[in-house]
């Protein structure tokens, strides 16, 4: 379990990227996984058909604060079409933690709220 | 059946486990430790084989037939019914009704003797401590009728304010408190009695959640005087699938039938239909014979231990628990301490998430819940999102707790010390 739990996920949780909103953002969105109460919310500046700045607030588990960190930095300054491809395995990739079926939800709620924001896609991401 | 109320041994814990084939399995490759029997409980080889025996031995449908194996079926069914009467102490065996589990048990009554009997301006009065299946069925009906619904708070402990229950008894509208006798959240034994009494006085009645407490204690609804009483035979290691809602006779004879067709009926007409008696009326349907043998089984593996027995052996690991883990730093217990707490363990660690927590303990092989465990309007009045809950039964020793403490600990290692 010590896998589940790598320093890299403990960095993003205890010191979290962009964490904190943006006062009259372009978009907003916040969701819950209900399973567990984690609760996650994104605000996104555009600019150019690219995020500017990304910021994300919320609480819940380390797995689920975590990814939504790790997620913001890997989109801030992308392309929103760019974004629009980013998979639920992509974001599972960029953990590289063994994530049990169990925790997927709370690993993939950040892209979740991003992508429901960004595009009102509000499906949880599919995983193989 | 013998029926033992007093501990005549000591509690062998070790030959308890060897009956329950689960419990000789790892997890995550590391020796089980089954805390989550709130949830629900394994079963014991007895169980296992009185289903498999049923099923190969006795199988048919019950009451249609006049063959030997369908004559076979029903004797068993109802053999089984008396067993859980004698379990509970229920006058008479027609007034235990075999149901899916105490979620559904709820649901006949609030559907059955709610639609009938409240109207607007009647009160029902919950509790804090509700699982939600003792708060949504009420809810709906409430909003059918135009009944209010009223809440008893708990206090600091966890315990029911019972100035707020006889406070709300006094308005005069309250037509029915329905209230858990055992918390599966905070471990908190509800004073049903007393509650059952003040209710009475104030002419109203009272449907009580036993699903936590029936497995664990002995309970007898007619010393608690109880109108209504559910439990889940999943809990007390019985199969699931089967549960059993009591009634008082007069109360379930003037009620209306919960779901209708088969099995249910005395004469179906083409415009009308008249019903058939008790239990029949509220069994509509091919009933599940199997697990209705099965939960008789566990009734009496239960009452072979002895509750009283039952009930120290919880005692003994609850407080063998809560006296490690109140060592641990940054942990915060939730639940009354005394007399009136089961064998249930709430509990949250500063800094770590009850989902970390449980994933941290699974991978020692602690099986645990974190989360609402159903009872969402509890945690926002405890204030936290999730509470992570160990819970004991009479397969669980010292060993399970140990390996609990040592996983706790484990979680402090992992995220107490970088949170400072
Ligand atoms: C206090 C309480 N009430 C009701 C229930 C619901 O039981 P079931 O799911 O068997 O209907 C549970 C079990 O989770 C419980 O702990």
């Amino acid at each position: 379990m010590a896998d589940l739990y790598r320093e890299n996920i403990l960095e993003h949780y205890q010191n979290p990227s962009n964490f904190g909103t943006i006062d009259a953002p372009d978009i907003t969105y916040e969701d819950t996984n209900p399973l567990c109460g984690d609760r996650i919310r994104i605000d996104l500046r555009i600019a150019d058909g690219k995020i500017a700045e990304i910021k994300f607030s919320g609480r819940g588990c380390a797995i689920s604060q975590a990814s939504a960190s790790i997620l913001t930095e890997l989109v801030d300054g992308e392309d929103l079409d760019a974004v629009r491809e980013l998979s639920a395995q992509d974001i599972l990739d960029e953990l590289a933690i063994p994530i049990s079926p169990a925790r997927v939800k709370c690993a993939l709620l950040g892209l979740k709220v991003l992508k429901a924001g960004a595009y009102g896609i509000t499906d949880w991401p599919e995983t193989e | 059946m013998t029926h033992q109320t007093q501990s005549q041994h000591t509690f062998d814990s070790e030959r308890v486990r060897a009956d329950f084939p689960i419990l000789g399995r790892t997890a995550r490759g590391k020796r089980l430790a089954y805390l989550d029997s709130a949830a629900s409980t394994q079963k014991p080889q007895q169980v296992i084989d009185a289903i498999n025996s049923f099923y190969s031995e006795s199988n048919a449908n019950v009451h249609r037939g006049v063959y030997e194996l369908s004559e076979r079926s029903t004797e068993l069914y109802d053999q089984a019914r008396g067993t859980i009467a004698r379990l509970i102490n229920a006058p008479d065996k027609r007034q235990c009704i075999f149901v899916r589990n105490t979620t559904e048990a709820i649901n006949l009554v609030a559907n059955s003797w709610g639609r009938e009997n409240l109207k607007a301006g009647d009160t029902i009065v919950l509790t804090m401590l509700e699982h939600h299946s003792n708060i949504v069925p009420w809810q709906v009906i409430a909003q059918q009728v135009g009944a209010k619904i009223e809440y008893v708070d708990i206090d600091d402990a966890g315990r029911l304010r019972m100035d707020q229950l006889r406070e709300l008894l006094a308005s005069g509208s309250v037509k029915v408190v329905a209230t858990t006798q055992v918390s599966n959240t905070l471990g908190t034994i509800t004073p049903l009695k007393e509650i059952t009494s003040l209710a009475h006085d104030a002419g109203a009645i009272v449907v009580a959640d036993a699903a936590q407490s029936v497995p664990h204690m002995q309970v007898d609804v007619q010393d608690l005087d109880v109108d209504f009483l559910a439990f889940s035979g999943h809990k007390m290691v019985g199969p699931m699938g089967i549960g059993v809602l009591y009634g008082k006779r007069d109360l379930l004879e003037a009620m209306p039938p919960y779901q209708t067709g088969g099995s249910m009926i005395r004469e179906v007409h083409l415009d009308h239909t008249t019903w058939a008696d008790l239990p029949e009326k509220f069994e509509a349907g091919t009933p599940s014979v199997a697990d209705a043998v099965g939960i008789a089984v566990a009734a009496d593996y239960l009452s072979e231990i002895g509750f009283a027995s039952i009930r120290e052996h919880e005692i003994t690991l609850t407080n063998y628990a809560l006296g490690q883990l109140r060592e641990i730093p940054g942990m915060t217990l939730f639940g009354p301490d005394g007399e009136d707490r089961a064998g249930v363990v709430s509990f949250v660690i500063d800094g770590a998430h009850p989902h970390d927590i449980a994933s941290i303990l699974d991978g020692e092989g602690v099986a645990v819940r974190a989360g609402h465990h159903c009872a969402q309007p509890l945690m926002r009045r405890l204030d936290v999102t999730a509470t992570a809950r160990a819970s004991f039964y009479i397969y669980n020793t010292e060993e399970d707790v140990d390996q609990l403490v040592s996983a706790v600990e484990t979680v402090n290692s992992i995220f107490g010390r970088r949170a400072s």
